[in-house]
């Protein structure tokens, strides 16, 4: 196994993944009213392209991309559209969603798949992809033809799968990996293709072996990299750090580097479309924590609320403090269960009560930890402070917008200081400053 | 799933374990050595002093919050730190009442007046301990021998010639309560270093320093890193994390200058030791080196690629 360089800083949180890293992916069905989110991607709503009381099929275009950075959005089953309305939203407001009675007939509109993709040219292999609704599965959500389609004149040195789901207790990608290997290994070979990437390497955590054989097994000339455990080594540009030896420019994106970085659920995901014609409408997610009875790996239909999700791990045992979606590191914390699965969300974390209180705080000691842990090499308590103070120059001067908000510096901090708050803060001031003209 | 009350709040959701209450309680317990040899050494007034010192400081920062209507915060154990540190670096002959002086200066002005914890820019004990210096010049200077309390001179005043090696190392020489014995400091720092609460890269600076420095002016490094107070300033005093800098590269410099300084003033200064200011004056460049050591940014300066 060849040395790889790590990114800087970092942290080695518990990793909390041993409930569900050997539970087998479960298909959830789908259930009797889905809420299909227009917002499920970077950028801008879809527009709906159905209305009120439309009978659809599975797989059937919903709504449309609205702009250059959005993503078309399909039904998850065949039914009815009972209703277009604000809907609760895994970012906490309320989004517009299409709400669809299941008919529990899956009846799918007509496939489009191709038995050998690879045959296809780059840009039918991006068309496909954009048609299917596919937007980077890790979280951020960016559209991922866009993504595969860097500005002319570009080298795309590599194209970097990314397997190392680093946010402890998710085992979405964990189980995809050591289920679906070849389809992983296909989508990358397409986006690949598609992007004109020299190389391809796929970057997994050395706390998933198993997850590594696997993929190891069916990547041939492409190079499967076992990644030391560190949080946040999957974050977009650690990786690149860790894998190629390269930076992003500041507040530049990753093709500037040469690379182009998709997530492992990403790589599943324009398999199934190109392969089998199948949009995206499907994602893996991790139903776990403390007070969940039994924690598992849940194949869910997108727009299926997280109240379903828990329900089908036994529900809760005890006193329940907080309900996360996505990861404990960067997920947000929600206030009621209705929320619904979108393609960006690969975790429901539960927390018991007295593991949600938030502790008490005292005032900085400059141990600077804080330092020591930033992946950006930031200064977080000259951040945090200049955040308190509102000096927005000082905080903008400080690298404040180099910030990638993972949070190992609120994890860290021994005083318990809410730091990245203060830092998120700050970001939005400058940011709107930015966009004030003065 | 009914009547859930769910908290809401902002990532990340899972913390650290350590705290800065157990980061306090982890020096304390590497001050255990050294607070046993020194009783083993000096007896009673090892007990006397440190206990004085300690309460002193607690009980200042307790009346100074309370007459200021802020929350008390001993419970932190901070103010215990502080005070224990004092006590171990007076002359076991030091009276009493001088040293509850000398612990409520250094919390009061030392610390409180900065707004306490984390505040303040000097290392609290360290201004106690020059505050001694400077007001009770004599008592701060009498030296006695360990086991028998029998006034002597220490081994920096003796120089490098006339003292043992061996009695260095275990402490079996006059100095301050806890600064003699340089075994029991090291298991202190181990001990700091390995539960993270110490930066290597301080006391790497300042005994490198003062090695470099002992060979370049003709003087013997072992002597100069085991005499005086240079060892249990390198670990327990320039590594207050308050005092020193936050950067990686400031932790360097600041260790070095404080190497640069205490060499600089035993070897062409009047005081004998030089580590109380060596430090304090590395201390006041702090916010400096913290300006000056930014580390470059993920991705600043990195050009495209083409």
């Amino acid at each position: 196994m060849r040395r790889v360089k790590s990114f800087f800083g970092g942290i080695y949180p518990d990793d909390s993944k041993k409930s569900t890293a050997e539970a087998p992916i479960e298909v959830l069905q789908a259930p009797q009213t889905l809420v299909v989110s227009l917002l499920q991607h970077a950028g801008g709503e879809a527009t709906p392209v159905v209305t009120k009381g439309d009978e659809i099929l599975k797989g059937q275009l919903l709504a449309q991309a609205n702009g250059a950075v959005s993503a078309p959005i399909h039904s998850p089953v065949s039914g009815t559209v009972v209703a277009i309305e604000p809907r609760a939203h895994a970012c906490g407001s309320s989004v517009t969603a299409i709400v669809i009675e299941n008919n529990g007939e899956d009846n799918w509109v007509e496939k489009n798949g191709h038995p050998d993709p690879v045959q296809l040219d780059a840009a039918t292999i991006r068309q496909r992809i954009q048609e299917a609704g596919i937007v980077g599965m890790g979280g951020g959500g960016f559209p991922t033809a866009l993504k595969l389609n860097p500005p002319k004149n570009t080298t795309i040195d590599y194209l970097i799968i990314n397997g190392c789901e680093c946010e402890p207790y998710l085992t979405a990608d964990h189980r995809l990996m050591v289920e679906y290997p070849e389809e992983i290994i296909l989508g990358a070979k397409l986006m690949a293709k598609a992007s004109g990437a020299k190389r391809i390497i796929i970057g997994v955590e050395d706390n998933k072996p198993d997850a590594y054989e696997a993929l190891k097994g069916h990547a041939g000339a492409i190079d499967v990299v076992s990644l030391p455990t560190k949080y946040p080594e999957g974050g977009e540009k650690q990786l690149i750090q860790a894998l190629t030896g390269r930076e992003v420019p500041s507040s530049g994106l990753p093709f500037q580097a040469g690379a182009i970085v998709q997530n492992v659920a990403t790589a599943w995901a324009v398999a199934k479309a190109l392969r089998d014609g199948e949009p995206s409408i499907t994602r893996v997610v991790t139903v776990t924590g403390k007070p969940v009875v039994e924690p598992k790996n849940l194949l869910v239909s997108i727009g299926t609320p997280i109240e379903n999700l828990l329900e089908a791990a036994g529900g809760f045992n005890g006193a329940v403090g907080k309900v996360v979606i996505g990861g404990p590191m960067m997920g947000g914390a929600q206030f009621n269960l209705e929320a619904p699965i979108c393609k960006t969300l690969s975790g429901v974390v539960a927390f018991r009560e007295e593991e949600s209180a938030t502790p008490a705080v005292l005032p900085c000691i400059k141990c600077a930890r804080c330092v020591d842990v930033c992946p950006a090499n930031l200064l977080p308590l000259r951040l945090e402070a200049f955040g308190m103070n509102e000096m927005w120059d000082e905080a903008q001067d400080y690298g404040a917008l180099d910030c990638i908000e993972c949070g190992c510096c609120t994890y860290i901090c021994p005083s318990k200081r809410p730091l990245l708050q203060y830092i998120r803060l700050a970001k939005q001031e400058i940011i709107a400053k930015q966009k004030k003209p003065s | 799933m009914e009547d859930l009350k769910l908290i809401v709040a902002p990532s990340p959701h899972v913390r650290d374990t350590d705290s800065t209450e157990k980061i306090m309680l982890t020096v304390l317990i590497a001050l255990l050595p050294v607070l046993g040899a020194s009783i083993y050494l000096f007896r009673w007034d090892a007990v006397r002093l440190v206990l004085l010192s300690a309460a002193a400081a607690v009980a200042t920062e307790a009346i100074f919050q309370r007459f200021r209507n802020k929350p008390i915060s001993i419970g932190d154990g901070s103010a215990l730190v502080t005070g224990v540190l004092l006590g171990l670096i007076v002359p076991p002959s030091l009276p009493s009442w001088m040293v509850i002086l000398g612990s409520a200066f250094a919390i009061a002005i030392g610390k409180q007046v900065f707004g306490g914890l984390g505040q303040n820019p000097f290392n609290p004990a360290l201004v106690g301990r020059a505050f001694l210096t400077a007001s009770f010049a004599s008592a701060m200077t009498s030296w006695t021998a360990p086991f028998d309390a029998v006034s002597t001179a220490t081994p920096l005043v003796l120089g490098a010639a006339r003292s043992n090696l061996p009695n260095l190392f275990f402490g079996a020489v006059a100095g301050s309560l806890g600064e003699t014995s340089a075994l029991a400091i090291l298991v202190g720092g181990i001990y700091l270093f390995y539960k993270g609460a110490l930066d290597y890269r301080i006391p790497v600076g300042i005994l490198g320093t003062v090695v470099v420095m002992s060979l370049i002016t003709g003087q013997d490094p072992v002597f100069h890193l085991l005499a005086g107070s240079v060892l249990f300033g390198a670990v327990f005093m320039a590594t207050d994390p308050v005092t020193s800098p936050v950067t990686v590269r400031g932790r360097w410099i600041f260790g070095i200058g404080v190497g640069l300084i205490i060499m600089l003033i035993r070897v062409w200064g009047s005081y004998p030791d030089g580590v109380t200011f060596a430090i304090l004056l590395m201390n006041a460049v702090t916010p400096l080196l913290n300006r000056w050591t930014r580390p470059r940014i993920y991705g600043q300066g990195v050009k495209a690629n083409e």
